[in-house]
């Protein structure tokens, strides 16, 4: 019996320390060297997937690394694993007195909600700032603390367009994650980007699932996409996570195209053997890259504001890869089919739907 | 359709199946085997690794070695240390997760994928692990049913104290059925990788779970176990395609594995015997 304790003690430990697979970072360099102070100290607090995931955690680390390259702060990052506190994770930074700190993703908009309240000294944002609710009431945003939103629909409006000018079949697909209104806004924009250009257009959308474990089902992915290949779409958005990585293999296979979110996954997509040739013909990308940049170049300039920001079109908060070589499979006329059709949702002149 | 509804059936079921194989060996021995989950997970990253590194052969070899080492230490903290089942398959399911995570940091340097695979045909009727498993589950049939080792299995999970007064090394069959439960899961895991080719964090997600299922409503017989994942793979499929028709009851058809599974398991199975010692420490 006591062995057994023992082992299950040991295994808990072994469990423990995995749970935190990147720890604690720092990458402030030279601090003595400079002399100075830095202009700005920030903490960056991972979601769950963390650095590496070619989206979006990795863009908020790329916006770190140009204000550190650029602005001279000094950053640190904590990569909280599966179930690990991200309350501790970010009370740490808090404690210790920094100037900004950055949780990434709607997960944290709880605790920050409550600790900018604990320390009202230090500067809050949260990406995809979600507002806590109480008794079916949503808690003010404290005046420290800064919610950066995205509108996904207007992205999403965009690669519809794209998927409607290009799609031969007329039959176009939506593979969503996880069945939930976060995911109904990137739905909703790309029903609307279709039917903008392409009224003839059918679309397929298909959900992956209900819980959060279809934001992380490949296999599920690649079953949706065979169906939709099925039923004749030769072009399929996906808003999935990694399960569309399964939507881009069979993409792959079938000779069709896919679309990428969040970041750009022209490489996702990619021909085994080339480096060139993509079934990614163009990504939805929202630039937490941005959006992080700019909340840390406010927090020095002393311009920064608390409450909730909304990052559209116009604030070019989202947008499509078109511009570089990951795009030039889109025809130039579709580009400048597109391109008005941006000009007239930052005009205000077409409203893209946030629901379908 | 009905072609891709059924083809769509096949591929789904092929990871159902293999760790639903698996948890028939650890049951019948006895173990309660909720590290299903884990033990596929393990199997698809390291059916990743070995075929990064040496292609696919390689890859199911490592995947069966370390789905099968996992096992075994579930099985030696079931039987040998006489742990709880299932706290011991819980702590097995995070020790996985973790574990694949950081091994996936530290060798393919990103949190989420590994890098592209060479795979195993397109299509699910040209991938040879079709065939596998259909001749898999006739082996463990057989091997249940007509061998030395299934005999002293079952009978090590219905009533070990008299296996042991015959001179069966009970603990020693026990572990042996957890360890074959884990080659057939890593081999599942395998199969999510390879068809997928590449390996994504989590991608498990929930299969093992759903395979105990199958274990329960195939009565713990491996045919039977087989046909119960076939349906719900079929279930699953049925969901995909009625989405897109029936797109104005897109809740109510995603209800309906489950709904199915529910009505199954309730009505026309009858009852259900686990193994009389399942769970015994």
């Amino acid at each position: 019996m006591r062995r057994s304790l023992a082992l299950l003690v040991i295994l808990v430990v072994i469990d423990v320390v995995l749970l935190f697979p990147g720890g604690r970072e720092a990458r402030s360099r030279d601090r003595s060297a400079a002399g100075a102070r830095a202009p700005a100290r920030v903490g960056l607090v991972f979601d769950v997937g963390g650095r590496g995931d070619r989206s979006f955690n990795d863009a908020a680390y790329a916006g770190m690394v140009r204000a550190e390259r650029e602005l001279g702060i000094e950053a640190e990052l904590i990569e909280p694993g599966e179930g690990a506190d991200r309350e501790s994770a970010i009370r740490i930074f808090a404690a210790r007195g920094f100037d900004l700190v950055i949780g990434v993703g709607f997960i944290f908009s709880n605790d920050l909600t409550l600790l900018a309240r604990e320390y009202p000294r230090v500067h809050f944002a949260c990406i995809d700032y979600a507002p806590p609710m109480r008794d079916g009431r949503p808690l003010p945003i404290p005046k420290n603390l800064v919610g950066l939103k995205f509108r996904e629909e207007e992205g999403s409006f965009l690669v519809g367009a794209v998927a409607g000018l290009v799609s031969r079949s007329k039959v176009v697909g939506f593979v969503g994650g996880m069945d939930m209104p976060l995911i109904h806004k990137f739905e909703a924009g790309y029903r609307a980007g279709v039917g903008r250009v392409c009224p003839s257009c059918r679309v397929v959308v298909q959900y992956a699932g209900s819980t959060p474990a279809a934001f992380k089902d490949p296999v599920k992915g690649a079953a949706l996409a065979v169906s939709q290949v099925g039923q004749g779409a030769d072009v399929i958005f996906h808003a999935s996570g990694s399960t569309g990585l399964g939507v881009m293999r069979v993409a792959r296979d079938r000779h069709i195209r896919a679309i990428g979110v969040d970041a750009d996954q022209f490489e996702d997509g990619l021909h085994p053997g080339s480096t060139t040739r993509s079934a990614v013909i163009t990504s939805m990308v929202k630039r937490v890259d941005v959006v992080v940049y700019e909340t840390i170049r406010a927090v020095i300039e002393r311009t920064f504001r608390g409450g909730v920001r909304v990052f559209g079109l116009r604030e070019h908060g989202v947008d499509y890869v078109h511009d570089s070589s990951h795009g030039r499979d889109i025809p130039a006329h579709v580009v400048r089919r597109v391109e008005e059709l941006r000009a007239s949702v930052i005009a205000g002149r077409i409203r893209v739907p946030e629901a379908p | 359709m009905i072609g891709t509804l059924l083809l769509q059936t096949l591929a789904l079921a092929i990871p159902y199946v293999l760790a639903a194989l698996g948890g028939v060996f650890s049951e019948r021995g006895g173990v309660i085997n909720i590290a299903l989950e884990g033990m596929l997970l393990t199997g698809a990253f390291f059916a990743a690794l070995g075929a990064h590194a040496g292609g696919t052969t390689l890859g199911l070899v490592a995947a069966v070695g370390a789905s099968a080492a996992l096992a075994g230490l579930h099985g030696l903290l079931c039987v040998r240390f006489r742990a709880d089942h299932v706290a011991a398959g819980l702590g097995i399911n995070l020790l996985a997760s973790g574990l694949t995570r950081f091994l996936l940091m530290a060798c393919f340097d990103s949190a989420s994928n590994s890098p592209m695979l060479p795979g195993m045909g397109q299509g699910v009727l040209a991938s040879p692990m079709l065939w596998g498993t259909i001749i898999l589950v006739a082996l463990s049939h057989v091997a249940l049913a007509r061998t030395p080792f299934g005999l002293r299995l079952r009978a090590a999970g219905e009533h070990p104290q008299a296996a042991h007064s015959l001179g069966v090394p009970v603990d020693r069959v026990k572990i042996c059925g957890v360890i074959a439960s884990g080659a057939l899961a890593g081999l599942g895991g395998a199969f999510l990788a390879l068809d997928n080719h590449q390996f994504t964090a989590e991608m498990s997600a929930g299969r093992g779970y759903i395979a105990l299922a199958a274990v329960i409503f195939g009565k713990w017989r491996p045919v039977p176990v087989a046909a119960a994942c076939l349906l719900f793979a079929f279930a699953d499929a049925l969901q995909i395609e009625l989405q897109a028709v029936l797109s104005g009851y897109k809740q109510f058809v995603q209800i309906l594995p489950y709904a199915l599974t529910l009505a199954v398991l309730a009505g026309f199975i009858g009852r259900s015997r686990p193994p009389a010692a399942l769970g015994a420490r």
